[in-house]
């Protein structure tokens, strides 16, 4: 176990490292980007006059690096600045929002994960039928579509052909957790419809790469049932790569849904970040994309973890 | 309504009906007598309003001096009381202002301040609120986008119950300058302008304001005027997505949207829940050249660049027949002084040859920067442009920049490219900001001392007839020598479902009723 810790110590270590680089890549890819704050906000209406006046009231006109370690300076004691367009407290502008971003991708990991293992552990079971092919087709389409056609898909049959379910997803104060469970089904089931595929495959292809060892075929000669046979031999051996492709598949839910937001007109962190980029508004941009960034190395740490716990191989190295 | 029109006119529907007619300038006289006084008996209070706008981003605030699109234009109407407002008709309305009077050389203006009017926090309005929130948009520090419409105004003082304004130079149009949606009136607290809490004196009260999502409000039962503000509540979402906002029209889930994809209205149509409505207004979509960059410094280019541009195909390719022909200067139909007696520029190669021989030239060759931030469709605008120039002999690039930047790095940057011009409710208005000689917004560079001359003495001049022929022949300046090719008015077009009552005519210097909407419309 003591490796263990050891190992979960430094990565976090190193990811903390990795979110330093990635504040520094964020911050002069948004300097980079043509236009600046005063600019953007003011759109038509900038004159010389009123952006010189916002600029300085920003204190725009400084030095880059000098603004960098500054907000650097502030984000090492926890204190990651506020918004420049509305002076916000950045804290406070996105917590509701990724609230929102966390709600939507547990809704759909809920859904998708043991909908994709059961799926993937059935297909294995069931190889080369009907079942099988049926299932791969469809969810091979659904991944292959992109997001917000199959967004507008569900919109045209589940809420403007046969009014089942409601298109647009916008959250209002007071609902209660059945109101929002409704309101949030289709983008949650397009997220569902987009990472199913990924896991259920990867689940029958480790269950069926194991089903040709000799320790599955002493089971089957022990006359195991072919269900017993896959969920108490094969898939406990499987688990690593599957853990893997979860975690991925639990990162894009999170980072990757700014489309099926602006579908569903759904208030997630997506559409904040985008507008942060639009107007330039650095410290907000900043704190989405190290979110982000946490968020994959968290997952990715998890799922390494993950798989040493399900392997005593890895867990006691020579 | 749309029933009572459609069986006896046999196809021409309301859609045509609205553009053809506002295209000629009939539609006010026409709507307000035959339906405008049956839509007003009809309206009832009660109920919650649901609509999504087409704009509305994360990053807008309460601050007035940022509002900067439709979605918060409307916020600021229903939130906030304003010194004057312009009805549907186009004339200018005493709201905060009682009354006001000008001296004979317009140049010093006395409002009187309504008396008995209370924000929604209960404190009463007094002179003090109005100059605080009017001086908040002016001066060294202020950042707010209306500065340049005060830019004349040299002092502000209240005495009594009255407002006094002394300008630079005399303007027979000042009291439209406090219709501009910027320009709300604010509660002062502790001597400064208070726009944080959302407080105000209009028709509602700010509920729930999440930037970007939603804004909730409620009647203010203690408005001023009661012939206003009949839903209970309003819901107004920011649904910037076309597809999502049509869906949410199309489900039921919200009473009415604006910006609808003229590409499919004619499907929207079909569907006898929805109205749609298209309001000939004075936003128009330009090609602005810089007049201080060659070639564009020979008025004959300017010419044969405004001759090398089919119209009429424009009209009906990009606004797919929502809109009218411009020429070439940027006063609208239904504006009191436009100039009807003007020769109309039209499409015409050869014309355009013989401007490029004065100039000296055989062939032109011009790169035009475009983007759909400019306006929708302007991409398509500018290749449209490059193939009817090519029959001019003029040989036309079209520079395709990304929507992001594009008003910071091309708009004005660019010697030659696509922009966007919103209605303004005054002439005065629209040449000051845009045409008038090194005007922050002059995005032609173009100098001309006489149409500058007329511009001042307009401003001024108290005679009706008087100013006509000043305004008249400004236009014709700006069309012969202007550095603009105006090729379209695009019209406003939105939708409403059964549910609503709006009358037939609407405000037509802002989308959706003039943004009004939240105090005019009722449910049926």
């Amino acid at each position: 176990m003591g490796t263990l810790l050891r190992l979960i110590a430094m990565r976090l270590g190193l990811g903390l490292i990795t979110l330093l680089i990635v504040s520094i890549l964020i911050f002069f890819a948004v300097e980079l980007l043509p236009g600046d704050l005063a600019e953007a906000v003011l759109g038509q209406g900038a004159t010389d006059e009123t952006v010189a006046a916002m600029r300085e009231q920003l204190g725009l006109d400084r030095p880059a690096p000098i603004r960098y370690f500054e907000w650097l300076g502030g984000a090492v004691t926890g204190d990651f600045g506020q918004s420049l367009v509305t002076g916000e407290r950045v804290s406070s502008a996105i917590s509701q929002r990724f609230a929102n971003t966390l709600f939507l991708a547990s809704y759909a990991a809920i859904i998708a994960v043991p909908l994709a293992i059961v799926l993937g552990v059935i297909v294995a079971l069931l190889r080369n039928t009907v079942f099988d092919r049926v299932a791969n087709v469809l969810t091979l389409t659904s991944i292959s579509s992109p997001e917000f056609f199959l967004g507008y898909i569900l919109i045209l049959f589940l809420s403007v052909r046969w009014q089942v379910f409601p298109s647009n997803a916008s959250l209002s104060g007071g609902m209660n957790l059945d109101d929002l469970l409704y309101r949030t089904f289709l983008p949650a089931l397009t997220l569902v419809l987009v990472v199913t595929a990924h896991m259920m495959r990867m689940t029958r292809a480790a269950i069926i790469n194991l089903l040709a060892s000799p320790y599955i075929e002493m089971a089957r000669l022990k006359g195991v049932p072919p269900w017993k046979r896959i969920v108490h031999h094969a898939l406990p051996n499987a688990w690593a790569p599957i853990i893997n492709v979860v975690a991925l598949n639990l990162a894009y839910l999170v980072t990757g849904v700014v489309l099926v937001e602006v579908v569903f007109v759904y208030p997630g962190i997506g559409q904040l970040l985008v507008d942060a980029v639009a107007k330039r508004d650095f410290p907000i941009v900043q704190a989405c994309c190290l979110i982000f960034a946490a968020t994959f190395i968290l997952l990715n740490l998890a799922a390494d973890v993950g798989s040493i716990l399900t392997n005593p191989r890895l867990r006691h190295p020579k | 309504m749309a029933k009572l029109i459609k069986p006896h006119t046999g196809g021409l529907t309301r859609r045509r009906f609205m553009s053809t007619t506002a295209a000629t300038g009939a539609a006010a006289a026409l709507g307000a007598s035959v339906w405008g006084g049956r839509a007003q008996a009809q309206q009832k209070r009660g109920g919650t309003l649901r609509v999504a706008k087409g704009h509305g981003q994360t990053t807008d605030t309460l601050n007035p001096g940022t509002y900067e699109n439709g979605y918060m234009l409307a916020l600021s109407y229903g939130i906030h009381g304003f010194l004057t407002g312009v009805g549907r008709d186009g004339s200018i309305e005493p709201e905060l202002a009682e009354s006001w009077e000008a001296s004979p050389d317009a140049k010093t203006w006395r409002f009187k301040l309504r008396s008995g009017v209370t924000f929604h926090s209960g404190k009463t309005l007094t002179a003090e609120d109005v100059v605080a929130s009017i001086n908040f948009h002016r001066g060294e520090d202020s950042t707010s986008a209306a500065k340049p419409l005060l830019s004349s105004i040299i002092d502000i003082s209240a005495d009594g119950d009255t407002v006094v304004f002394t300008l630079d130079a005399g303007s027979a149009d000042f009291p439209f300058t406090f219709t501009d949606y910027h320009l709300a009136i604010l509660p002062v607290k502790d001597g400064e302008v208070d726009w944080r809490s959302g407080d105000g004196c209009g028709p509602y009260k700010l509920v729930n304001f999440q930037p970007g999502v939603s804004t909730s409000f409620a009647r203010n039962t203690d408005d001023w005027n009661q012939n206003r503000g009949w839903f209970d509540e309003v819901e107004m979402l920011a649904i910037v997505d076309l597809n999502a906002r049509t869906t949410a029209l199309i489900s039921g889930d919200v009473h009415a949207i604006d910006k609808l994809d003229l590409k499919t209205v004619g499907l929207m149509e079909r569907n006898q829940n929805l109205s749609i409505r298209s309001v000939a207004g004075n936003q128009h979509y330009t090609f602005a050249m810089s007049c201080n960059k060659d070639p564009f410094t020979d008025v004959n280019v300017r010419l044969a660049l405004k001759h090398a541009i089919n119209r009429e195909e424009l009209v009906e390719k990009i606004l797919f027949g929502y809109g009218s022909v411009g020429n070439d200067h940027p006063i609208g139909r239904g504006q009191r002084f436009y100039n009807d007696e003007m020769p109309q520029t039209t499409y015409d190669p050869d014309k355009a040859r013989h401007y490029l021989k004065k100039a000296g030239m055989d062939g032109l060759s011009v790169e035009v920067a475009a983007a759909d931030a400019a306006f929708p469709g302007a991409v398509d605008a500018a290749v449209l442009y490059q193939n009817a120039a090519k029959e001019a002999g003029i040989d036309m690039k079209v520079a395709r920049k990304p929507n992001d930047g594009y008003w910071s790095d091309v708009w004005m940057k660019h010697p030659f490219s696509a922009v966007y011009w919103g209605g303004r409710a005054v002439e005065d208005a629209m040449f000051t900001t845009a045409y008038r000689s090194g005007a922050a917004w002059n995005d032609t560079f173009w100098e001309n001392e006489r149409f500058d001359e007329l511009l001042v003495k307009a401003r001024a001049e108290l005679d009706e007839a008087k100013r006509r022929e000043m305004y008249y022949e400004m236009q014709l300046i700006v069309n012969q020598d202007g550095g603009a090719v105006i090729p379209m008015f695009a019209n406003y077009v939105f939708a409403t479902n059964e549910d609503l009552v709006t009358g037939d005519t609407f405000s037509s210097h802002w989308d959706m009723d003039g943004e009004r909407w939240m105090e005019r419309w009722s449910f049926a």
